[in-house]
C-alpha cells in the first residue's frame, strides 16, 4: 500500500467518524420516535376509530378523522343496563375507599418499620416483603368464603376492607423506603420538644412523605381502576358493575359489528387513567426505579 | 434498593440500639397485622385445608385426603394449562426484558428529550392490565382488524391471529412485551448507578462501544437484570386479564390460551369446586416458590456485586 493510498483512507475514515458523531443523536432520535408511534399506533388508533362510523373501522388502518362523529358515544353510553356514568360511578367509589384505605394504613405500618423500636421487627418486616410476592389466588377462595359468610358479595366491601388492613404491602415497602430518607435529627427535635411517637407521625413525617403519599395515591387509583380479577369474583349483579366489568360484559353481549361503541366506552374507561398519568408520571416513574412496582 | 435486596441483605444487621417500645410499634402496626391474619395468612391456611376436600360452597368440606391432587396428575386440561402458562412465561419475560434493556442502554446516553421518551414507553405498562387494552387487542388481532388491514396494504394476506389456536397465544405475548416500560425504568434506575469513570477509562483503553457495553453495563447491571427477571416471572405467572377477555372468558380457542389462572378461575368460580381450585392454587404458589428459589441459587452464578 503506498503512503498515498495509506493517508487517503485515514481521512475517509476520520471525515466518516465526524459524520457519524453528527448524525448519531438523529438517528437515534429516528429509531427511538418511531418505536414510539409503533408501540402507541394501536391506542391512538381506536381513539380514532370511536370517533368514526362504524364500517370504516374494518376498513381504515389510518388515524385521519374524515367524518367525526360521537355517535359511538351516545349508543355506547346506554348500551347496558345501566347507564355508563352509573359504572363510572360504581368504579369511582372502590377507587376512593381504597386509595383512603391505604393511605391511612400503609403509612402507619411503615412508620413503625422505619421508625420503631420494637421486638419482632425484623421477623414482621420479612413477613411483610415476602408477602409483596405471595398470588392473590391462594388466598382468593377462602376470602371469598369469608365475604359470603359476611354477606359482603356484590358490595364494595371486599375490594374496600382489605385496603384499610394494608393488604398492598408494596406500598408499605415503598413508604419505608421513604422515610428512611427523612433525617432522624427532625424526630429527635420533635422529641426534645415533647412530641410523642403519634404526634412525630402526625406532624413531623407525614407531612414530609407527601411525594411517598402521592406516588401510593397515584399507583392505587390506576391498579384499582384497571382491576379486574377481584371485582370480577365479588360484583356479579349488573347494577354493581365497575367500568371494567361493564366493559367485559359489553364484549360478550354485542357482536363484533360494534366495535366502534366498545371503543368509545373502552376510550372512556381509559381517560383516568390517562390523566393520572400525566399528572404524576414523576412520581410513577420514582416509585417504580426504587421498588420496581409495576 | 429493592423488595428482594432487602431480603437478601435483612440478616445479619443490628438494630439502632434504640429503647424499645413494643407497645408503640404494634399499635402502629395493627391495621397491618391485623389484614395479615385474617386476609392473608388465615384464608392461606384455610385454603391449605380445603385442598383436601371436596367443597361446593353448599355442602360442608368434605374430608378427602390426597384425591385433588391426585387428580391434577391426570387432567389434561390443568397440564395443557400449566404447558401454556410456561410457553407464555418463557417466551414473553425474556424478550421483554431483551426490549427494556436495550431501550433503556440507548435513552441512558444523553438523548435530548429522554423524559419524554421514558414516559412514552412506560404508558403501556399502565395501560396494559386494563380490559379496553384487551378489547383493542381483540380487534387488532382480529380477521378484519388493524394488523390485517395494514398487512394488506403491503399485499399479505392476514388470518384471525387470535382465532387460531397456534398464534392466539403469540398475541398474548405480544402484549405482555409491549408493556416493557415498566423494567425499563428499573434499569435506566441502575444505569445511572454505574460510576463515569469506568467508562471514561475504558475509552481511554480504546474499547468500543459493544466490548463496554459487555464488559461494564451488563456486569454491573446483573443484580438489576436478576430482580427485574425475579420480579417478572411471578408477574406473568399470574397473568389473567387478558387471555380472560381476549378468549371471552373461554381460554380458547381450543385452550390455546387457557392460562393456569383461568383454569383456576373455572374451576373455582366457574364450577364451584372450591376444593380442586385451592389445591391448584397452592401448586401455583409452589410453582412461583421454586421459580423464585431456582432463581436465587443460579443467581450466586451470574450475578455480579461491585462491592
Amino acid at each position: 500500500m503506498t503512503t498515498e493510498t495509506l493517508s487517503r483512507t485515514v481521512a475517509t475514515r476520520r471525515t466518516w467518524g465526524i459524520t457519524w458523531t453528527r448524525i448519531r443523536p438523529l438517528v437515534i432520535h429516528v429509531v427511538l420516535a418511531g418505536s414510539a408511534l409503533v408501540m402507541l399506533y394501536p391506542v391512538i388508533w381506536m381513539v380514532v376509530s370511536s370517533l368514526r362510523p362504524g364500517n370504516e373501522i374494518f376498513r381504515d388502518p389510518g388515524i385521519l378523522v374524515k367524518d367525526l362523529r360521537i355517535e359511538n358515544y351516545r349508543v355506547g353510553w346506554n348500551a347496558l343496563t345501566e347507564p355508563f356514568t352509573r359504572y363510572l360511578l360504581n368504579s369511582a367509589l372502590v377507587v376512593l375507599g381504597s386509595i383512603l384505605g391505604n393511605l391511612v394504613s400503609c403509612s402507619m405500618a411503615a412508620y413503625a418499620f422505619a421508625r420503631l423500636e420494637f421486638s419482632g421487627k425484623k421477623f414482621w418486616f420479612a413477613i411483610m416483603l415476602l408477602s409483596i410476592m405471595l398470588p392473590i389466588h391462594v388466598v382468593i377462595v377462602p376470602q371469598y368464603i369469608l365475604f359470603s359468610h359476611l354477606g359482603w358479595i356484590n358490595t364494595v366491601l371486599p375490594l374496600i376492607v382489605p385496603k384499610l388492613l394494608a393488604t398492598d404491602a408494596f406500598f408499605v415497602f415503598l413508604m419505608v423506603q421513604f422515610i428512611r430518607g427523612i433525617p432522624r435529627e427532625l424526630d429527635e427535635a420533635a422529641r426534645i420538644d415533647g412530641c410523642g411517637k403519634a404526634s412525630i407521625f402526625l406532624r413531623i413525617i407525614l407531612p414530609l412523605m407527601v411525594p411517598a403519599l402521592a406516588t401510593t395515591t397515584i399507583f392505587t387509583f390506576i391498579w384499582t381502576w384497571n382491576d379486574f380479577f377481584s371485582q370480577l369474583i365479588y360484583l356479579t349483579d349488573p347494577h354493581k358493575y365497575t367500568v371494567p366489568l361493564a366493559l367485559r360484559s359489553f364484549v360478550d353481549a354485542t357482536s363484533s359489528s360494534s366495535w366502534g361503541s366498545m371503543f368509545a366506552m373502552s376510550v372512556v374507561s381509559l381517560v383516568p387513567v390517562f390523566l393520572a398519568f400525566l399528572l404524576g408520571q414523576r412520581f410513577l416513574i420514582k416509585g417504580i426505579a426504587t421498588t420496581g412496582i409495576k | 434498593m429493592s423488595a428482594l435486596g432487602e431480603l437478601g441483605s435483612l440478616r445479619g444487621k443490628k438494630g439502632l440500639g434504640q429503647k424499645k417500645d413494643n407497645l408503640a410499634g404494634y399499635l402502629f402496626l395493627a391495621p397491618w397485622l391485623l389484614g395479615l391474619f385474617l386476609i392473608t395468612i388465615g384464608p392461606m391456611l384455610a385454603s391449605l385445608y380445603l385442598s383436601f376436600t371436596d367443597y361446593n360452597l353448599i355442602q360442608a368440606p368434605k374430608w378427602i385426603g390426597l384425591e385433588n391432587f391426585t387428580r391434577m396428575l391426570s387432567d389434561q386440561r390443568l397440564h395443557n394449562s400449566l404447558r401454556v402458562t410456561f410457553t407464555y412465561v418463557f417466551v414473553s419475560v425474556p424478550l421483554q426484558l431483551m426490549i427494556a434493556l436495550l431501550l433503556a442502554v440507548v435513552l441512558d446516553r444523553g438523548v435530548r428529550g429522554m423524559a419524554f421518551y421514558r414516559s412514552i414507553f412506560y404508558l403501556p405498562s399502565l395501560l396494559g392490565s386494563s380490559v379496553a387494552i384487551a378489547i383493542l387487542w381483540r380487534q387488532v388481532f382480529g380477521t378484519t382488524g388493524l394488523l390485517n388491514q395494514v398487512l394488506d396494504i403491503v399485499g399479505i394476506h392476514g388470518k384471525g391471529w387470535i382465532s387460531d389456536p397456534s398464534t392466539a397465544l403469540g398475541t398474548l405475548v405480544v402484549l405482555n412485551v409491549w408493556t416493557f416500560g415498566s423494567p425499563m425504568v428499573i434499569f435506566l434506575a441502575g444505569l445511572r448507578q454505574i460510576p463515569a469513570m469506568y467508562y471514561e477509562a475504558a475509552a481511554v483503553d480504546g474499547a468500543g462501544t459493544l466490548r463496554r457495553f459487555f464488559s461494564i453495563t451488563l456486569p454491573l447491571l446483573t443484580p438489576i437484570v436478576f430482580f427485574n427477571l425475579v420480579l417478572q416471572i411471578i408477574h406473568a405467572f399470574q397473568s389473567f386479564t387478558q387471555a380472560f377477555v381476549v378468549s371471552g372468558g373461554s381460554g380458547g380457542p381450543s385452550d390455546s390460551t387457557m392460562f393456569f389462572t383461568l383454569y383456576l378461575y373455572d374451576k373455582g368460580f366457574g364450577n364451584f369446586d372450591m376444593g380442586y381450585a385451592s389445591a391448584m392454587a397452592w401448586f401455583l404458589l409452589v410453582i412461583i416458590g421454586v421459580f423464585t428459589a431456582a432463581n436465587f441459587f443460579a443467581s450466586k452464578y451470574w450475578v455480579f456485586y461491585d462491592d
